[in-house]
């Protein structure tokens, strides 16, 4: 990476001016903390003591025997406090804004994760939070709101473009050039304007370093192959950086297949051919855009994968050949779910069982004396209503329908 | 004519101490309503038009502008239909007209035809809210190599430092955002405005236009001798929402006299 922020062609800084000298200062305490080796430290000792780190590597002998092929071991982000791995980012960041004095944060969410896990950083830290969320987001994923609105943070629903996480982030920078003298906006992802894309894959890193002790632990040598859901892609960089100097460590980023790549109803932005390069929300990647540049509609059964870019750093590995995209569809997400669940106990968040989907594929066609890794980056219990609604679930429907009638009495 | 030249010169006529850019938001409501705007704005004075392209992630911009690309997108507008609605303003007004859009827009389009396009059908420059010097700074010698000013943007929250630094970048003017936030809410003339505009008069010799707030006779008579254009973005795309397009031409009128 050069010091602009560009990794290969993609990323950079597309700031609005009134926003320069806010990007001047977090860059500068980024650089600070990065050089100050107590900073990490604290880091480590808070993800200790406040968020179970570290996260145990499972191995899943069930679905290894099911499929006769490699062994599949799966890294446990699900279990973070707040159920997956966004608070490795969260918490880093909150240690940041302490050191610049901030007293307000913001954020933008999708499936509502890094909503709850900023909002419960700002608790912590007692900072004042708004969480932006689209629309239909809030509609999906209510429990998350919930829990937000409880730890003291103002959720506002963002009704403008496609009501999703693009628009959520839009709705962020939008506060920020309000207020930036108090406020940081906490990024949830590999994505926007440096220096998030690093800050977010270095918080995350976390994950990879873990996983890479683990699987030499006990597994007595490096995976062959690991899997990874690819949103923004946080979760992917996390557990990707700790291969990503093996070059025999095949790593596979997994992406959005919605209703198929071919029904253009999907958020496959490297694993299909309908995106194309551009810049918006602050940095080069690829989007799913129209020949226009006006970004198009994404969809997915998870919402924390529903967005039309990329982590520009994770552009790059796909353009140099180190990363591997696929796209797991709505359909086999679901079976892919209910597999594991059955066979080891696990309930992977929708964005999650996307890895899982592919690793399945893959598992039959290697060596049983093979390793691969699974990040589950998140728990799916968030997901019930959205999983209960997918199954078609009748018991599940009779209680709703109970409850409605409970509350409308 | 670049359009540092056309605004000292406008400057120079009697009675004109502020000139007024408007905003329209092409295909919002219709090209055929942003027409008669236009034509209502021209009759009553106004010297520059920045015309903007839509895009569907208007970062910079507040809920009215928002509202407005996102209909207009939705309503089917395509980039080739601006460049042809431009044309036929700037054939049609001789006033100076300028694209304001997102930079994602002229990527597509591809830049440097996006350039060669615009200076054919007589714009004058570009303002893009997305794009720092420090990403495009190539992109300004490119417009400026087809004579057509990449306009800066000064910010409240600009050290001195930095807008001597914008300044290099900058042709045409400077746009001075009024203040911190998206478009459309209201600005305080306070002293805190007027240290930010003594400060931006020094950091350049290129006109000052302000916007972000710009919405009355009043706000106008609070930039003279500070500011060398008043842009009035937010306000007029209110104004024919709720009272339609007769309601311009008055406004406009009204605005410096």
């Amino acid at each position: 990476m050069t010091t602009n922020g560009y990794y290969g062609q993609w990323g950079g800084a597309f700031i609005p001016e009134v926003l320069y000298e806010t990007f001047q200062e977090l860059n500068k305490a980024f650089e600070q903390a990065k050089a100050d080796p107590s900073f990490w430290q604290e880091y480590l000792t808070l993800m200790q003591t406040y968020s179970c780190r570290p996260t145990p590597l499972t191995h899943a002998e069930n679905l290894s025997r099911h499929f006769g092929g490699g062994q599949i071991f799966v890294k446990r982000e699900d279990l973070n406090h707040t159920g997956a791995h966004k608070a490795n980012n969260v918490m880093g960041q909150g240690l940041l804004v302490k050191r610049m004095g901030k007293k307000r944060v913001i954020a933008e969410t999708g499936a509502g994760q890094h909503g709850v896990a900023t909002a419960t950083m700002a608790a912590k830290f007692g900072l004042e939070c708004t969480i932006y969320m689209g629309e239909e987001d809030v509609m999906r994923q209510r429990p998350n709101v919930f829990w937000m609105e409880k730890m003291g943070a103002t959720v506002v629903p963002v009704t403008s473009g496609s009501k999703t996480l693009k628009d959520a982030i839009n709705e962020a920078f939008r506060d920020w050039v309000t207020r930036m003298d108090d406020t940081h906006y906490v990024m949830g992802t590999v994505c926007g304007p440096h220096p998030f894309p690093e800050m977010v894959a270095w918080f995350q890193s976390i994950i990879g370093i873990e996983a890479r002790e683990q699987i030499m632990a006990q597994a007595g040598a490096l995976p062959a192959r690991v899997f990874a859901c690819v949103g923004g892609g946080s979760n992917a960089m996390g557990v990707f950086q700790g291969f990503l100097r093996d070059p025999e460590v095949e790593l596979i980023g997994v992406e959005a297949g919605g209703d198929g790549l071919d029904t253009g109803q999907h958020a496959a932005r490297l694993a299909g051919s309908d995106a194309s390069a551009g810049m918006a929300q602050g940095y080069r990647t690829m989007f799913l855009q129209d020949s226009d540049g006006q970004m198009l509609d994404t969809h997915s059964v998870a919402a924390g994968l529903d967005y039309v870019g990329v982590s520009p750093i994770l552009t790059d590995l796909w353009e140099q050949g180190r990363v591997r995209f696929a796209a797991a569809t709505d359909k086999d997400v679901l079976a892919a779910l209910d597999l594991t669940m059955k066979q080891e106990g696990l309930i992977p968040a929708l964005e999650s069982s996307h890895a899982f989907v592919q690793a399945f594929k893959e598992a039959p066609e290697m060596e049983q004396d093979q390793a691969m890794i699974i990040n589950m980056s998140g728990r799916g219990d968030k997901d019930i209503f959205t999983v209960a609604h997918a199954y078609d679930d009748p018991s599940w429907k009779e209680f709703i329908t109970k409850k409605g009638a409970e509350y409308a009495a | 004519m670049q359009l540092n030249q056309y605004i000292k010169e406008e400057l120079a006529k009697p009675n004109k101490d502020i000139l007024l850019m408007t905003h329209i938001v092409l295909g919002y409501p219709s090209l055929d309503i942003n027409r008669q705007v236009i034509a209502a704005m021209v009759e009553n004075g106004v010297e520059l038009i920045e015309m903007q392209i839509p895009f569907s992630e208007p970062m910079a911009d507040g809920p009215a502008i928002v509202k407005a690309n996102q209909e207009a997108i939705e309503q089917g507008i395509r980039v080739k239909d601006c460049f042809a609605f431009a044309k036929e303003m700037t054939k049609k007004h001789n006033i100076a007209f300028l694209f304001m859009t997102y930079y994602n827009i002229l990527l597509q389009y591809g830049i440097e035809k996006f350039c060669a396009d615009a200076k054919e059908i007589g714009i004058k420059g570009f303002i893009i809210p997305d794009l720092p010097p420090e990403e495009g700074d190539d992109f300004f010698t490119l417009a400026r190599s087809y004579e057509l000013d990449p306009i800066l943007i000064y910010a409240p929250t600009s050290t001195a430092e930095r807008m001597i630094r914008l300044n290099q970048s900058a042709s045409g003017f400077i746009y001075c955002v009024a203040r911190k936030g998206v478009t459309g809410q209201q600005t305080d003339f306070d002293t805190a405005f007027n240290d930010y505009m003594a400060q931006c008069r020094t950091a350049t010799t290129l006109p000052l236009a302000v916007g972000f707030g710009i919405a009355s006779k009043d706000d106008i008579d609070q930039l003279r001798g500070k500011a060398d254009i008043g842009v009035i973005g937010t306000k007029t795309i209110r104004l024919v929402n709720e009272q339609g397009v007769e309601a311009v031409g008055p406004f406009i009128a009204g605005l410096r006299y």
